[in-house]
């Protein structure tokens, strides 16, 4: 049966979920949604985005040498997605000596990821699925022990997330203020770090590794755009990631253009529009 | 290693678009925009893909999108220098643009071909011909003689924008030439030797410079010396070494360069 798309949302709903393969794409797009909104919007807060960015393309290294050793890939995007994470928090983002020393590091363990990355393909030469699905991600052929990971790990990191919450947004708002008052600051960007590449690491198997940013990134984004306030902001970005991921699921399951393409516009319309509208808005309040 | 024509055309290419990058990337390290150069780079393989669609050509297309975000970013952000946040949601979509493209051209007849030539562009360093290396080392000179010839205004209104306004200088025009100086730099580059080259020799080699001094000329000197030098060894050591690409000698020998250069740091600091 060819699936086409009616005014009966009922209807819709029904044939969306009346394949397996469906259900597992959209039970790991819920998780993944949740997960990535709700740490991207810390990440966005801190200004994390090439950090991020380098986090997501560990994918491909990881991939690369657990294929080569012989691990599940899985474990391997996660270990490669913390050793990054470690290795970014380990050169310090702390004393602002000299400009943009910081964004020299993130870029070198970038590029040293993917040499490795590169040099681990070349050695090995096996089948990797593709370097295709690598980078752009595919919701098809989730399995239900996939989505049972996905559950575990997305739990986990959003248990530690709220347990460091609260010092984590006074250390990174009010920076100073916070070390003085005994945050341990280095600490919690360490654990943010992890947490961040952990919650990298779980979406980019979904949306590969080049489109983590429509969840992680332009949800947040466009939630800080309308509210400063941590509790609604968090929930507006969750709201607005469980949007883009649904929908842009059901668009790609009703056309025959890959998924990647309509989260990415979602994202990224959304985002023009809230900027747009925050525009507009200012310029009517003076 | 010198009797064959790849690896001349190879050692010609490589060295020129290292120096630019050295040389650029000091100042792309110093004004925190590597994350620009990155989603540059990302972008110009969407542009090639983009032309194939089209039917236009894809060198045309790849140095067309490039610079068109380049100046995008530019007329956008403040100072010239693009929010991340803006450039992450930006760069995302245009990467899932570049996927619609790829399964459009997927599906349609006879566009195959524009896919593989598209991928083709993206050769290793040791596929060049010698036209192409030729070229790639004039687009870099012309890049690093601007650069350098700009040398003062763009550090004045990287370091202390205000001033340089007061001093008459166009900060926003430099930025946006900086900018496009770059793109330029990225579109030949990500062509020539590809993306993953192009990064770790604008970030790691002028990451080693920013700790070894932080006085500008010597900064830019070293941070080209080092991307050179790089280039050079890497070179020669995935000649030797069979197995060994390329890109990955030459990438952990310039991050070796940085990490030795950040770890003696300490060492080399008076008390």
């Amino acid at each position: 049966v060819n699936p086409s798309l009616s005014l009966d949302l009922v209807a819709d709903f029904r044939q969306l979920t009346a394949f397996p393969f469906m259900v597992n794409a959209l039970q790991a797009a819920t998780i993944v949604a949740v997960l990535a909104a709700s740490v991207g919007w810390y990440a966005v807060l801190r200004r994390q985005i090439f950090a991020s960015h380098t986090l997501s393309v560990m994918a491909f290294p990881g991939a690369a040498g657990a294929a080569l050793i012989g691990l599940p890939i899985a474990l391997g995007y996660y270990l490669a997605c913390a050793t990054a994470g470690l290795a970014i928090a380990g050169t310090g983002r702390t004393p602002r000596r000299g400009y943009g020393g910081e964004t020299a590091v993130i870029g070198t363990v970038q590029t040293v990821g993917l040499a490795a990355g590169f040099l681990f393909l070349s050695l090995n030469q096996s089948i990797l699925g593709g370097p295709e699905t690598l980078l752009f991600g595919t919701f098809l052929g989730i399995t239900p022990s996939q989505v049972l990971v996905l559950l575990a790990v997305a739990v986990a990191s959003l248990i530690v997330l709220t347990v460091v919450a609260r010092p984590l947004l006074f250390a990174t708002v009010e920076r100073d203020v916070a070390s003085a008052s005994g945050v341990p600051v280095a600490r919690l960007e360490v654990l943010f770090l992890l947490i961040l590449a952990l919650a990298i690491a779980a979406t980019s198997q979904i949306t590969g590794a080049l489109l983590v940013f429509a969840l992680l990134v332009a949800p947040p984004a466009c939630a800080q755009q309308i509210t400063l306030r941590p509790l609604p902001g968090l929930a507006l970005s969750v709201v607005f990631a469980l949007l883009i991921a649904w929908i842009g699921l059901a668009l790609a399951y009703f056309s025959i253009y890959p998924v990647g393409f309509y989260v990415t516009t979602l994202a990224f319309g959304l985002y023009v529009v809230v900027r747009a509208g925050g525009a507009l808005k200012r310029r009517g309040g003076r | 290693m010198f009797a064959y024509e790849f690896v001349r055309n190879a050692y010609l290419a490589g060295t020129f678009i290292a120096l630019a990058c050295g040389a650029i990337g000091w100042f792309v390290v110093l004004r925190g925009q590597v994350f620009a150069g990155d989603a540059l780079s990302h972008v110009a393989f969407v542009g090639a893909i983009g032309a194939a669609a089209i039917g236009i050509n894809e060198r045309v297309g790849l140095f067309m999108l490039t610079v068109a975000l380049a100046l995008a970013m530019g007329l956008l952000g403040r100072r010239a220098q693009a929010d991340d946040v803006a450039i992450g949601t930006a760069f995302a979509w245009i990467l899932g643009v570049g996927v619609l493209l790829l399964a459009v051209l997927a599906t349609s007849p006879g566009a195959a071909s524009g896919v593989t030539t598209a991928n083709t562009l993206f050769g290793s360093i040791y596929s060049l011909s010698a036209g192409a290396s030729w070229t790639a080392a004039a687009i870099a000179l012309a890049v690093t003689l601007g650069v350098l010839a700009s040398t003062r205004p763009l550090l004045l209104s990287t370091l202390d924008p205000q001033l340089a306004t007061l001093r008459g200088v166009p900060v926003r025009l430099v930025g946006l030439g900086f900018l496009v100086a770059l793109a330029v730099v990225t579109a030949e580059s990500t062509e020539a030797v590809g993306a993953l080259l192009l990064l770790g020799l604008i970030a790691a080699p002028a990451g080693a410079a920013a700790s070894l001094t932080s006085r500008p000329l010597r900064g830019i000197a070293i941070s080209a010396a080092i991307a050179v030098g790089a280039t050079w060894g890497g070179l020669a050591l995935s000649y030797a070494i069979s197995g060994l690409p390329p890109s990955s000698a030459i990438i952990g020998l310039a991050a070796a360069a940085y990490g030795v250069c950040a770890a003696t740091r300490p060492l080399r600091q008076p008390r």
